[in-house]
């Protein structure tokens, strides 16, 4: 419940909310200290933070490389645990994880969850892990109150989102089109019906994700979903133009 | 909410490994080919329609041949080959992707993709979508399509488009991850040709079923010849497709011992392997899709391996023979890159067979353990595929000085020209 509420409190005062994405670790610890620092400065309501993987099969080429740099860069789970302590601790929005389940399991799940509510986490999205795989980790989720953000495709039916919506607390990912993390999306009138299929079957807000990358998308969202998500998109700015350019970036958004 | 997990299908689980680690765009996707593959298994036509088409365009039933040389030199067993190199293009992967060919046009799908790392599994798959008039896309780790490149020029000859993968270790994996990534796109009218026993349910009970046609025809033949169930049988593994083709026959035939040979590359203690059964090196995880022994980092980072076959040269292994192994009933050993090209030089001089540098794996662990047994035992090698279409990795393999001369005096022939 408690992320719901926090993102229902936020959405009181504005039309749609903005999630961002950071890979830990990418280009370094410091430079996602920097980026933080000016997504939230520029309203930015909630921050994903991905735990790098080797085999990060969900996602476009932007995040694959950028998962393979930080950990070419010798970036370690456990390092990845203490930075989300700093900045859940430093600033008054929720922080996620966002991983694949090897680097859970490999943890264990009940460590992992217990460490991630002791820095203040407070959601979890594992996009590899499908409710049928996920008896155990969403027990304990509850357990540990860290909302586990399940997934809804435009390949879900209806049927499929209310299993997925029964399983599922804090809001809904809705991936805006098939395929994977990066490529441009275009807010149409089928993502539209699509977005009206997810709005039925749960209660809990609805965030978009891939391919949103500018003010034009997260103006198309608005009255459609609660919340837009920004991934690549800011990952590639950082690369070109270096941190100073994410803060202007995402106050040009809204 | 949380209860009704208890209940939950723990569907496509063999003990503890295996399952469907999915992302949700393929959810659908995966409910419509379960559901074709079940009524494909429970329809006795459908097989029988597999035996014909691999009967008429392939070579089935493979010979077995009675390696009586080898058996002489070694003086114990009998040594039996099972002949998958003489399969049309030249592995036991034909086996595999003709089935899936005929569950795609059941489908009604109109394209397939698929990973290769030694380029057996693409060229079998583009072999397919040529004669069953399908779309097909290939991808290739870039260091594989470099190790690889006659099995590229046969891909695109047979109308496959190729795309090197240069993410990652730009292997087997990086290909498998990629391919994924090409599926979760064109979910819609695309099916994903997997080339071996390993990632998600279905894949693996569904593959080792194609396969399954390996054993069935051996353990006819070994009867005929021999009179007498075999006392061992060796399989090299890479995800495990061919060793679960000729093993799953004989897993209820108690007094018969399977054996798995992994690449033990420069040597386990080296690290530069693909050991995940033999040794210690390999832990549990879950990765492209399910859940068994890979060869990661402590903190589940996926590792380098390295193999002189490429085909053996990957992170996982079938969650079936994890299982099988974890039961006790496959044994799993390692043989090192010297050990191989030794092997498969003797076998070329003694039998004049060329089995492919995988295969070699296999008779590296056959020849070590023949002497053992009596001559009235007889064992059977699994020769997953043929070595001699590979001739520029096993020339290079073997160092061949006049081989390197002729690549030499080529290369300055097309460089002239141009
Ligand atoms: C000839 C041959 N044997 C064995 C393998 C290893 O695969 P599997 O373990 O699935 O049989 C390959 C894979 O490319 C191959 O080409």
């Amino acid at each position: 419940m408690q992320l719901e509420q926090q993102l229902r409190d936020r959405l009181k005062n504005k039309d749609i909310l903005l999630m961002t994405h950071i890979v830990l670790g990418y280009p370094s610890f410091e430079i996602n200290r920097q980026v933080i620092r000016q997504m939230v400065a520029n309203g930015v309501d909630c921050i994903e933070m991905q735990i790098p993987f080797s085999e990060p099969m969900a996602d476009g080429p932007v995040i694959v490389r950028a998962n393979q740099q930080a950990l070419k860069n010798g970036t370690t789970v456990a390092e990845c645990l203490i930075f989300a302590a700093e900045m859940a601790a430093s600033y008054d929005i929720p922080f996620l994880f966002m991983t694949y389940y090897n680097i859970i399991f490999k943890y264990g799940e009940k460590a992992f969850l217990a460490k991630a509510h002791e820095h203040g986490i407070k959601g979890c999205i594992v996009p590899d892990l499908p409710p049928e795989e996920a008896a155990s980790f969403l027990q304990l989720a509850a357990d540990y109150q860290i909302a586990p953000i399940l997934i809804f495709a435009p390949t879900s039916i209806d049927e499929r989102m209310r299993v997925l919506a029964s399983y599922a607390n804090g809001f809904i990912y809705c991936v805006a089109r098939r395929g994977v993390t990066g490529t441009k999306s275009v807010i149409d009138q089928d993502v539209a019906d699509y977005l009206k299929r997810c709005r039925q079957a749960t209660a809990l807000p609805l965030a978009v994700g891939f391919g949103i990358q500018d003010r034009a998308d997260v103006a198309a969202l608005i009255g459609l979903a609660d919340m837009a998500v920004i991934g690549s998109q800011t990952i590639r700015l950082v690369d070109e133009q270096g941190p100073a350019a994410v803060g202007p970036f995402i106050a040009g958004l809204r | 909410m949380v209860t009704s997990m208890e209940t939950k299908d723990r569907q496509g689980f063999f003990g503890n490994w295996g399952g469907a680690y999915i992302p949700e765009v393929l959810h659908q996707t995966f409910q419509e080919l379960n559901t074709e593959f079940r009524r494909c298994k429970n329809d006795p036509l459908f097989w029988q329609e597999y035996v014909d088409l691999m009967s008429t365009y392939s070579c089935r039933p493979t010979p077995l041949t009675h390696a009586e040389n080898l058996s002489q030199y070694f003086g114990g067993a009998q040594i039996y080959v099972k002949r998958e190199d003489l399969n049309h293009t030249g592995a036991h992967k034909a086996n595999n992707v003709m089935g899936q060919g005929l569950l795609v046009k059941r489908m009604g799908k109109k394209r397939v993709i698929a990973e290769t790392g030694a380029g057996q599994h693409g060229v079998a798959t583009a072999t397919m979508a040529a004669k069953f008039g399908l779309k097909c896309t290939i991808y290739m780790g870039e260091e594989d399509v470099r190790r690889q490149r006659p099995n590229v020029f046969w891909m695109e000859k047979l109308g496959a488009t190729v795309i090197p993968v240069t993410d990652g270790s730009r292997t087997l994996k990086d290909a498998i991850n990629e391919a994924f990534r090409d599926w979760v796109t064109n979910v819609d009218d695309t099916h994903y040709v997997l080339g071996t026993v390993c990632g998600p349910h279905p894949f693996p009970e569904m593959v080792a079923w194609f396969q399954s046609i390996i054993g069935l025809e051996a353990a006819e033949q070994i009867i005929r010849y021999h009179g007498r169930m075999p006392a061992r049988i060796f399989a090299c593994v890479g995800g495990g497709s061919n060793a679960m083709g000729i093993f799953k026959r004989f897993i209820p035939e108690t007094t018969v011992e399977l054996v798995g040979v992994e690449a033990g590359g420069l040597g386990i203690a080296t690290g530069a392997h693909a050991a995940r059964l033999s040794g210690t090196d390999g832990s549990p995880g879950v990765a492209q899709g399910y859940k068994t022994m890979f060869l990661q980092d402590s903190d589940g980072q996926m590792k380098e391996t390295h193999s002189v076959a490429a085909g053996l040269d990957y992170v996982g292994i079938s969650p079936i023979l994890t299982d099988l192994w974890e039961q006790g009933r496959v044994r799993f050993e390692s043989a090192t890159d010297n050990e191989v090209m030794a092997a498969l030089d003797l076998t070329m001089k003694k039998e004049g067979l060329i089995p492919a540098l995988e295969s070699s794996h296999a008779f590296v662990q056959a020849f070590k353990e023949a002497p053992q047994l009596s001559p009235a035992d007889a064992i059977i090698i699994n020769m997953s595929g043929r070595g001699d279409k590979d001739i520029f990795t096993i020339a290079h393999a073997f160092n061949d000085p006049s081989w390197q001369d002729f690549i030499i005096k080529r290369g300055l022939e097309y460089s002239q020209k141009k």
